[in-house]
């Protein structure tokens, strides 16, 4: 065969349609799939972390945390209960971080290369990948619902359909935050420090293991910081949502959130910044 | 014009410049070989041709397309062989080629015929339910070559494609990259061994971001090669 015989997709195609997008789109989804279904050992991992702290630390915690009736729950709750989004939003939220790590693997092993080579505006291909992420962190999410159902932990029916699009848009946000990352992470053994200095962090000061008002007794400025976090804002979203609650501020900040970090992830890729060029 | 042109590159990392000047063109159907020791700016110059990231300075056209305002254009023109595998070894073999395709706009019945095609052209369609990680290390290197003409390029960029092959393997993947130039295809080969240069191929000597000689090999050589472009680069040393 000579490498001229057959006409060039162009030709084929009648240039760049939009079908290439998601014909490109549907690929990465697939891979992304075919990835999780192979590596059993994610979804195991990604469900021990919440479900320890679900059995573990929140059935200490129950008698000793007393929570008032507050929005969206219309009676006493146990903490149990209250806790469960939050362990999503951890879920969704070393999801994130796991694929911003595979984001900085896959620049060092090649993998990224291949992608970014794809002729196809390069925030696409970033966006296909982040939502490949989201979908498999969303998939992860419901397991674990469906584990804390087993266990006594329900929800709403109408709540877990209700949930989808808020854990997505969480996780969309997260994952841009990871990507983020990965675009200014120089290499795999600097990603201890995101542990450290992001996850912790915004776990911890938001109001995924305590309501606000609770912060707020024990600090005001704490409070203060946990409302200024945007993981907040995507607990409360998911929280509101498994009830079929809207909360607007929840969603409008984690939508903001979501522009900003992949706006200045798309920024740390282009490549007139030259952040791609680091050598493996 | 087709093929490959290059011109007026300059790139600095920080205060030290890893590309001065560098200007060549590559004609169509030309297999030329950008030869360099190792931190010569080979995979810097790679980096910029494949767009991972754009010059200081200069212009890059593939095929006739400029790749700073036609990337989308010059990038389906082109395809890439890089450094390191970029076979994903989690997938089977056919899944790694259809995926490439898919990223290049092919699907369905097409990509499918083109991958099996690209198979069989290797000999390897009984292995491509296996996973990428099982192939040796030719056989990756010869289907990442097959993978990246599956969108049919004008123009195929290599970075040192034979490193850690075994002598047998080298010379397979070298004569095979040859053939697919005499066919038409415009062929850029980074290397730093001159066993794998022939005395027809289009010779850049590349040392230190600066383009040393630029012409056919033989004529560069003047008998030996290797003397040569030891001599070449020891006078910059």
């Amino acid at each position: 065969m000579t490498v001229e015989a057959f006409p060039s997709i162009e030709e084929e195609t009648g240039g760049f349609l939009h079908s290439h997008s998601l014909v490109a789109l549907r690929a990465i989804l697939h891979r992304e799939a075919l990835r999780f279904i192979g590596q059993r050992g994610r979804l195991v991992a990604a469900l021990v972390r919440p479900l320890v702290w679900l059995f573990v630390f929140a059935a200490g915690f129950r008698a000793a945390l007393g929570l008032a009736i507050t929005p969206p729950y219309q009676t006493y709750i146990t903490y149990e209960i209250y806790i469960v989004p939050g362990l999503v939003g951890m879920i969704l939220l070393f999801n994130g971080m796991q694929s911003s790590l595979s984001l900085v693997y896959d620049r060092e092993m090649g993998s990224m290369r291949l992608l970014l080579t794809a002729p196809l505006p390069r925030w696409w291909l970033l966006f296909c990948r982040l939502l490949a992420g989201s979908l498999m962190a969303v998939v992860q999410a419901y397991a674990f619902l469906a584990i804390a159902a087993l266990y006594g932990i329900r929800f709403p029916w109408f709540g877990y359909l209700a949930a989808a699009p808020a854990i997505l848009t969480a996780a969309m946000m997260l994952g841009a935050l990871g990507l983020l990352l990965s675009s200014f992470i120089r290499r795999l053994e600097n990603f201890a420090g995101v542990m450290n200095f992001v996850i912790f962090p915004m776990f911890f000061l938001s109001s995924a293991l305590y309501p606000l008002w609770k912060m707020a007794e024990a600090s005001p400025h704490l409070r203060d910081l946990c409302a200024l976090n945007p993981f907040t804002h995507a607990v409360e979203l998911i929280r509101f949502a498994l009830y079929a609650k809207g909360n607007l501020t929840a969603l409008a900040v984690t939508l903001a959130a979501f522009v900003i970090f992949g706006l200045v992830a798309i920024w740390g890729y282009d490549p007139a910044r030259g952040l791609t060029a680091r050598k493996a | 014009m087709g093929g490959l042109r290059v011109e007026g590159i300059n790139h600095d990392w920080g205060t030290r410049r890893a590309l001065d000047n560098v200007s060549f063109a590559v004609e169509p159907g030309r297999f030329c070989a950008l030869l360099g020791p190792n931190g010569a700016g080979k995979s810097t110059l790679f980096g910029m041709l494949t767009r991972l990231f754009t010059p200081h300075s200069g212009r890059i056209a593939v095929a006739g397309h400029d790749l700073a305002r036609e990337p989308r254009a010059a990038l389906a023109r082109m395809g890439v062989v890089f450094q390191t595998s970029t076979l994903d070894p989690d997938l089977t073999v056919k899944r790694n080629l259809l995926y490439f395709a898919a990223l290049h706009g092919l699907s369905g019945r097409e990509a499918e015929t083109r991958a099996m095609a690209a198979l069989d052209r290797l000999g390897m369609a009984e292995r491509a339910g296996e996973k990428a990680s099982k192939l040796n290390g030719g056989h990756r290197r010869r289907m990442e070559i097959a993978r990246a003409l599956l969108h049919r390029p004008k123009v195929l960029l290599l970075d040192e494609p034979t490193v850690g092959l075994d002598a047998a393997s080298r010379a397979a993947i070298t004569a095979h990259v040859h053939d697919l130039a005499s066919q038409g295809l415009t062929v850029l080969w980074a290397t730093h061994l001159v066993d794998e240069v022939r005395a027809k191929d289009r010779l850049i000597i590349l040392h230190r971001g600066q383009v040393l000689a630029d012409g056919e090999a033989g004529d560069i050589a003047g008998g030996d090669l290797t003397s040569r472009f030891l001599a070449l680069t020891g006078e910059r040393a």
